[in-house]
């Protein structure tokens, strides 16, 4: 057993946020029914595409695998409840580029009959790590924080560094989210026991769970739950509720005091971070063999009825858990998929929840957008920043669109948190103007590339002209030679013809 | 249902310019109406005329600008230079000076450089410099202050309209009547004529630290000036340089020669010392913008008005001060650049 600790390192800035997670956890998690159709994108994770490998109307069974990875750079994809599917199409989502993708659309047959399980698995504690590692990316287990990075990957490439500690991501910074919270409450021995999973599959001896000191509920869960396992290698860390204390970089810096090198991991300072959620996923998976086909998602706002965290099976489209919900109040506007500090807002209610959708969010006022005004380098944006950098500076080169200076004062290190956005007297949109300054900067870096790829090909067909040339002068020097050569005979012969030729042009 | 769409985030920030300019206004009424008790009613007049002539002057560029007047002028900043600017100037001072210098900080200083945001120098110091260099006369006339022991000749409320507008006296006083030497005038000529401190603090126009009205103007400037830390609208780092920068030299020349140097309470108390350091010094755009880089820009311009103060042609420095350290913003940004989070820390090789 071990007391709950504190923080040992600093963030810089950050921003305490009015948290409003209050009006969804004050409700009990509820499951949604079997929605009529499930709508499951083909690729719900950060890497390579995933390809179907069902076909129209054909039968499905709910956890059987429908979508598999062309190579280990991603993770599978299984159905979500029992029924056939009708179609392979493109379908809107919520994700960063684009707004449509291709999705395999079942519907269900309401039985919801899960696919025989395999032979029983042994106990995961007799299972060679690196068995484990496959195991885990069959799942279909993803990061569920928000990044969805495929897990299996993440523990391969951190087998391969020294690592201190395993840290359980139990910081839900931005406001309204409460998934993790309510994750912690009603399944906190799950969470657990997937980090020691997690710590054979590492070969690791240290797993702090970091909750944000906000969450009494679940810091107690966890704390009973902890006692029971009387495992001393699972520590508790409070860590302050300020934003973006959850993101990955930040809590490692605020659990270890290390900093993430730039353009690194976690894992060059030792740490391999993995989300609650993620860790009960891996409980299911491993102890259940239950894929991933269903996340907990909160759903909030003002624009919302009765907001509440519910558990939904993947592809359940945000319509039919808004109509479980209670609907929408006369006031929603829009709508936002993720946190409202980070989110991606979506143009319509039927995106399917995915395995990275933490959080429903509808709410009434749009931001004001119209008011932007010249920056006055008041330099607030430099001191809730979180990595330190000097947004006020950055927007000025961003504008100049001088590549080096962004370079240089750090661009490349934005998490895009957008702290500096709401302390902004000039209401400038800083993160979105970064955001699109990295991608000019993507832009450039391919145009070099391209220009490089041009320059050699230009010089191929120069250094090929000039072979030809040269060939050329190689012919007529021995063609020189030769009419040397030749005797005088010749060259009478050869004026004679051109004296010829003259006096007939003439 | 169809939504509207946006980019994150969706929160929406809580402060605005225009309210950090109101801060800074209403930070500086206690000053303004210590002013007016000391010396006068013609600050409110100077007041008056610098802000119809800021705001005025900024309506037309912003119009040549072919920018929205309403949205420029809805920020106050015009206003803020306007009231420095005031500030500034001695409460007589004739209604042509006060507008040059209001034209020369919004027109020239402020948008020429290309408005908001975008001036390299303080457009209340820039106007102010090229008033105290083109009318050297009006701008050193300082009524004596409100004080029982010196005889004072107020000017009624008339008497100050009409100096104002035709830049000449009642036929009945003259300049001698009612003007003073500021103390710093006081002290730099003192000095130079091998007066010791001592001598120079027995002129009535002295009073506990620095001139009589004028410390006590500096108090109620204090006042709004914590009242802006408080509500965070200024950062501590260049009031604090400001300070640093002026009473440490002040106060070492004190320790070493009392007899030839003013002391460093005379310094603070004396001037434009604290209204440099609480709102002159603090204005952002101009000023340095690293947490390290403030702290130095605040230590130059105090250490600059100690210079000139002390070895200069003018008795007080703070705008001179100010201009020079503008200029030096921008190397002082780049020097004082923040770690940036998990880049290696300079001179490791890590």
């Amino acid at each position: 057993m071990s007391a709950p600790t504190y923080d040992l390192g600093k963030l810089h800035g950050g921003l305490r946020l009015d948290a409003n997670k209050q009006i969804a956890t004050s409700e009990p998690l509820q499951s949604i029914p079997i929605p009529a159709q499930l709508v499951l994108p083909i690729t719900q994770h950060a890497g390579d595409a995933a390809q179907p490998i069902v076909g129209i109307g054909e039968r499905v069974l709910k956890g059987q695998l429908i979508a598999e990875p062309d190579s280990s750079m991603g993770a599978p994809v299984h159905a979500s409840s029992s029924g056939k599917i009708v179609a392979i199409e493109p379908w809107p989502v919520s994700r960063r580029y684009g707004d449509n993708a291709p999705c395999i659309v079942i519907e269900c047959d309401g039985k919801d009959k899960a696919i025989a399980p395999a032979e029983a698995l042994p106990a995961f504690d007799s299972m060679p790590p690196e068995v484990l590692e496959t195991l885990i990316l069959q799942g279909g287990i993803v990061g569920l924080g928000g990044a969805v990075f495929p897990t299996a990957q993440k523990l391969m490439q951190a087998s391969t560094c020294k690592l201190d500690y395993l840290i359980l991501n139990g910081v839900e910074c931005e406001p309204y989210i409460s998934c993790d919270d309510m994750l912690m409450r009603e399944r906190a021995r799950e969470v657990l026991v997937g980090g020691q999973i997690l710590l054979h599959a590492l070969e690791l001896d240290i797993c702090y769970i970091a909750i944000e000191s906000d969450k009494p509920a679940a810091i107690h869960r966890i704390g009973e739950v902890l006692q029971e396992l009387n495992d001393e290698r699972l520590v508790l860390k409070q860590v302050p509720s300020i934003y973006p204390s959850g993101g990955e970089d930040q809590l490692v810096q605020l659990v270890t005091n290390l900093e993430v090198p730039s353009g690194g991991l976690p894992t060059d300072v030792g740490c391999l971070v993995q989300n609650v959620g993620t860790a009960a996923a891996i409980y299911d998976w491993i102890v259940h063999h239950e894929p991933l086909i269903s996340r907990i998602t909160t759903v909030s706002g003002d624009g919302i009825a009765q907001p509440m965290n519910v558990m939904a099976r993947l592809g359940t489209t945000v319509a039919d858990i808004v109509n479980f919900v209670g609907g929408y109040t006369e006031i929603a506007e829009q709508m936002i998929i993720g946190g409202p500090m980070t989110g991606k807002s979506v143009s319509t209610d039927r995106v399917p929840v995915v395995k990275a959708t933490n959080c429903i969010l509808v709410l009434s006022k749009t931001p004001a957008i119209s008011d932007e005004m010249p920056c006055i380098r008041c330099g607030e944006c430099a001191d809730v920043c979180p990595i330190q950098l000097l947004p006020q500076q950055l927007f000025w080169y961003a504008c100049a669109d001088d590549e080096a200076k962004l370079r240089s004062y750090g661009l490349t290190d934005c998490i895009e948190c957008g702290c500096c956005d709401l302390v902004c007297p000039s209401h400038i949109p800083l993160t979105y103007d970064f955001r699109m300054a990295k991608a000019r900067i993507r832009e450039l870096a391919d145009e070099k590339a391209r220009a490089v790829r041009a320059r050699m090909r230009f010089e191929a067909r120069n250094e090929r002209l000039d072979k030809q040339q040269n060939e050329r002068d190689e012919q007529l020097a021995q063609q020189k030679e030769a009419a040397k050569t030749a005797g005088p005979a010749a060259i009478a012969e050869i004026l004679k013809r051109k004296k010829k030729q003259l006096d007939e042009d003439e | 249902m169809e939504f509207v769409r946006h980019d994150a985030p969706y929160v929406n920030p809580k402060v605005g310019v225009a309210e950090t300019m109101l801060h800074v206004l209403i930070a500086l009424v206690p000053a303004a109406l210590a002013h007016v008790w000391y010396f006068g009613p013609g600050f409110l007049l100077n007041l008056i005329v610098a802000t119809v002539f800021c705001v005025g002057g900024e309506m037309l560029i912003i119009k040549a600008r072919s920018r929205n007047p309403r949205i420029a002028i809805a920020d106050y900043s015009a206003i803020v230079t306007a009231a420095l600017l005031a500030f500034a100037l001695p409460s007589l001072t004739p209604w042509w000076v006060t507008a040059t210098g209001s034209l020369f900080a919004v027109i020239v200083a402020k948008h020429l450089y290309g408005g908001l945001g975008f001036n390299v120098f303080n457009p209340a110091m820039a106007g102010y410099v090229v008033i105290l260099v083109a009318f050297p006369m009006e701008v050193n006339l300082w009524v004596a202050p409100r004080m029982g022991d010196i005889d004072y000749v107020g000017l009624s409320v008339l008497q100050t309209i009409a100096y104002t507008l035709t830049g000449s006296l009642p036929d009945a006083l003259t300049f001698d009547a009612v003007s003073r030497a500021t103390p710093l005038d006081a002290m730099q000529s003192g000095l130079r004529n091998m007066l010791t401190n001592a001598e120079i603090r027995t002129n009535p126009v002295m009073g506990d630290f620095g001139g009589r009205g004028w410390e006590w103007i500096g108090n109620f400037v204090a006042i709004g000036g914590f009242w802006l830390l408080v509500k965070k609208i200024i950062r501590w780092q260049i009031p604090t340089g400001v300070f640093v920068g002026l009473l440490l030299p002040a106060g070492l020349m004190y320790i070493i020669a009392p007899g030839s140097n003013a002391s460093p309470g005379f310094h603070l108390f004396s001037g434009a010392t604290i209204l440099c350091a609480f709102f002159i010094a603090t204005d952002p755009v101009s000023a340095a913008t690293s947490p390290k880089g403030r702290f130095i820009y605040g230590c130059g311009i105090g250490f600059l008005i100690f210079a000139i103060r002390k070895w200069g042609s003018y008795a007080d420095g703070v705008a001179f001060a100010v201009l020079l350290m503008n200029m030096a913003t921008p190397a002082i940004d780049y020097v004082t650049r923040p770690h940036i989070v998990g880049h290696p820390r300079r001179g490791s090789r890590t």
